[in-house]
C-alpha cells in the first residue's frame, strides 16, 4: 500500500517548505493525471478516443463484460493504446463477490491488467454498491496480488475497512452512476478523505466539471468521470472542460482553501492577545 | 406535455442510464411446432404450413451463422411441444452454445421454477415471456385452446423466472389485442412491481406489434412512440426492446427515442439462416437490413452498436 502524500497547508500533515505539488501515487506507480475517464455509453469509438485524448487522462477504465476476454484482437481492447494509457478493467455486472472475483482472475489470466476497479452492483436500476460482497472480493483479490480499486457509496468506515484490506484507493461515489446530480454525499467524502491514508477517487454522479472542481477542492486525489463526457453533444469538448476543472479543482486544494474549515476565521481573534 | 416534450426527455433519461449504445442480438427459432392456438400466430397449431423443429446439432450450426455475423447475445425461440423442445435438448444445446455466445436468452413456453433453475445453471441468463395481452376477456378470445389458455399461469412465469435467478427478465404485450392505453398500465405496473421484487434483474420490455393478423384494436406509430415515452419517464432504468417486425425506416427512428436493444438480420422461420427453404415463419420479417447495414444505420443516428454487454462468467 502507498500512504498518499497530503500538500494542503491546513493538514495537520502539511510539511513545510513543500513547494511542489506532489504527484499522485497508486500502487507504487505515479500517475499523471487526477481525471480518470470511463469508456462505457459512447456513441463511437473514435469519439471515445478524442474524449480520451483531450482529457489528457491516463487511467481509463473498461468494463470486462462489454470486451471478449477470449480475443486478444477485441476491437474495444485494441482501440486504446496500452502504452500510452493504463487499463483499468471493472467489474460491473458482478451481483455478488463470488462474480466479481471470477472476472477479475479471467481478466488476469488473459494478460489484461492484475489492476481492478471493483464493482459489485447487484441493482441495475442505481447500480449502487453492495458494501459486504465488496469487501469479501477485495479481500480475495488483494491477497491473489490484484491492485485493488473498489467502488464504494461513501461510507466511511467502509473506505477504512477496504484501506486497512490493502486496497490501493477507495472510490466512493458522489451520486448514483450517471445520474449527473454531482456530490450528493459531500459531508461523507469529506469525513473519508480526512481519514484516509491512501488516495481517494470520486467516482459516479460527476455531471458538470464544477461537480469535478468541488470533488479536488474537497481534497479528493481524482475524480473518474464517464456519462457526462460520453453523451455530452460535445464529448471532447467536454472532457478538456473537466480536464480543466480537475486541474483549478487541485491547484485551488493546494493553494489552501478556507472550504476545508468548518468554523469561522475571525478578523480580530479572541485570542489575539496572547501573541 | 406534448408528444416531442415526451420524446425529448425520454432521450435525455435514456442515454444517462444507458448511454448512446444500442444492444444487437439475434433469435434463433429452434421449432414452429405448437400446441397452441393463438389466433394471431404463425405458429398456431391449426394453421398451414411446413412444420420443422431442429435437431440439437443442425440449431447449432445455425447458431455459428449467427455467431460468425458477428452476434454475442442469443435469443432461443420455440413454440409450445415441451416433448420435442425438451429440457434435456435445450441443456444440450446451451452447453454448445455458451462457448460462442456470451448471452443466452430463452423465448420458449411458461416452465416451472425448477425448470429455469436448472436452464440458468446450464447457462441460460435471460427470459422473454409476453402476456400477450393483459385484458382477460380477449385473452381468452385470443387463446381458446391449449396450455396458454390458463391466464394465471402466464402471467406468473416472469415471477418464476426472477425467483430462479435470471439476470434479465423481458416482458411485453402484443400490440394490437387490446387498447393499447390500458395495456400500458397494466404492462407498467407488471414491469414496475418487477422491478421491486428482483430488484437484482435488469427488467426490459418489447414492443412487438403485430403483423400478419388484422389487429382488434390496431395501434399506430404515433401510439407506438407515445408508448415508449411514456414507460421511458415512468421507468428510466428499464431495457426496450425493439424487433424486425418493424420496418428498417421506423427502427431508425425509434433508436434517440428510449430504445436500447434491437434485434438484426433476423429469420423468424427454424433453419431460416442456413436455407431459404424455409419453414413457416411465426411473424414475417419488416426489416431485412443485414448486421452491417443496421449497424451503419444506428451509427448514423449518432449512437454505438453493441454486441457484447455481458460475460458468461458473470
Amino acid at each position: 500500500m502507498t500512504e498518499k502524500v497530503l500538500s494542503n497547508p491546513n493538514s495537520p500533515h502539511f510539511s513545510v517548505g513543500c513547494s511542489q505539488s506532489p504527484p499522485l501515487i497508486i500502487s507504487g506507480r505515479e500517475i499523471k493525471s487526477r481525471l480518470f475517464l470511463g469508456t462505457g455509453k459512447f456513441p463511437n469509438t473514435k469519439t471515445m478516443l478524442e474524449a480520451i485524448e483531450a482529457s489528457g487522462a491516463e487511467i481509463v477504465t473498461v468494463a470486462l463484460r462489454r470486451v471478449d476476454m477470449d480475443n486478444p484482437q477485441d476491437n474495444f481492447i485494441e482501440a486504446i493504446d496500452r502504452k500510452k494509457y493504463l487499463f483499468l478493467p471493472n467489474t460491473s455486472g458482478a451481483r455478488s463477490a463470488e462474480e466479481a472475483v471470477r472476472i477479475a482472475r479471467l481478466a488476469k489470466a488473459s494478460g489484461l491488467s492484475n489492476w481492478i476497479k471493483l464493482e459489485v452492483t447487484p441493482d441495475p436500476n442505481y447500480l449502487l454498491p453492495d458494501p459486504i460482497e465488496t469487501l469479501k472480493a477485495a479481500e480475495i483479490l488483494v491477497k491473489e496480488g490484484f491492485v485493488v480499486l473498489p467502488y464504494i457509496n461513501a461510507d466511511p468506515v467502509l473506505a477504512l475497512k477496504l484501506q486497512d484490506a490493502g486496497c490501493a484507493t477507495v472510490m466512493p461515489l458522489g451520486s448514483p452512476i450517471g445520474s449527473h446530480k454531482g456530490i450528493k454525499t459531500i459531508d461523507s467524502i469529506k469525513i473519508i478523505i480526512e481519514q484516509a491514508r491512501v488516495p481517494v477517487v470520486v467516482d459516479a454522479g460527476l455531471g458538470a466539471p464544477s461537480h469535478a472542481a468541488l470533488a479536488m477542492e474537497l481534497g479528493a486525489d481524482a475524480v473518474l468521470v464517464n456519462t457526462a463526457i460520453a453523451i455530452a453533444p460535445n464529448p471532447k469538448l467536454m472532457a478538456q472542460a473537466f480536464k480543466k476543472a480537475v486541474e483549478a479543482g487541485r491547484e485551488g486544494f493546494e493553494a489552501g482553501l478556507a472550504i476545508s474549515s468548518d468554523t469561522a476565521s475571525a478578523s480580530s481573534p479572541l485570542t489575539g492577545f496572547l501573541r | 406535455m406534448n408528444l416531442e416534450a415526451l420524446a425529448q426527455k425520454s432521450q435525455q433519461l435514456t442515454q444517462k442510464h444507458f448511454g448512446k449504445t444500442i444492444l444487437l442480438y439475434a433469435p434463433l427459432y429452434l421449432s414452429n411446432e405448437c400446441n397452441n392456438q393463438c389466433v394471431y400466430c404463425g405458429f398456431n397449431s391449426k394453421a398451414s404450413g411446413k412444420r420443422i423443429s431442429l435437431t440439437v446439432d443442425r440449431a447449432f450450426e445455425e447458431a455459428k451463422i449467427l455467431s460468425k455475423m458477428g452476434f454475442k447475445h442469443i435469443l432461443l425461440v420455440s413454440g409450445e411441444r415441451k416433448d420435442i423442445i425438451s429440457m434435456d435438448y435445450l441443456k444440450k444445446l446451451v452447453v454448445k452454445l455458451r462457448d460462442l455466445f456470451s448471452s443466452i436468452s430463452i423465448e420458449i413456453y411458461p416452465m416451472s421454477e425448477d425448470e429455469y433453475r436448472e436452464l440458468f445453471l446450464a447457462g441460460v441468463d435471460g427470459l422473454t415471456i409476453y402476456q400477450e395481452v393483459y385484458d382477460r376477456e380477449i385473452y381468452k378470445k385470443v387463446h381458446p385452446f391449449g396450455p396458454k389458455s390458463d391466464y394465471d399461469f402466464r402471467f406468473e412465469t416472469p415471477e418464476r423466472g426472477g425467483r430462479a435467478g435470471f439476470h434479465r427478465i423481458n416482458i411485453g404485450f402484443l400490440l394490437g389485442l387490446g387498447e393499447w392505453q390500458k395495456e400500458l398500465q397494466a404492462l407498467a405496473s407488471h414491469a414496475q412491481y418487477l422491478q421491486k421484487k428482483f430488484w437484482k434483474s435488469q427488467i426490459s420490455i418489447s414492443f412487438p406489434r403485430l403483423r400478419g393478423f388484422e389487429p382488434l384494436n390496431p395501434v399506430t406509430d404515433k401510439a407506438l412512440v407515445e408508448m415508449i415515452c411514456r414507460l421511458r419517464i415512468l421507468l428510466p432504468t428499464v431495457g426496450m426492446t425493439l424487433s424486425t417486425r418493424e420496418p428498417a425506416e421506423l427502427r431508425d427512428n425509434l433508436i434517440p427515442l428510449g430504445i436500447t436493444q434491437m434485434s438484426a438480420a433476423s429469420s423468424t422461420a427454424p433453419g431460416g439462416y442456413s436455407s431459404s427453404d424455409s419453414a413457416s415463419e411465426q411473424f414475417s420479417v419488416a426489416d431485412h437490413r443485414s448486421v452491417a447495414e443496421v449497424s451503419a444505420a444506428i451509427f448514423a443516428k449518432g449512437y454505438e452498436p453493441v454486441f457484447k454487454d455481458w460475460d458468461r462468467n458473470l
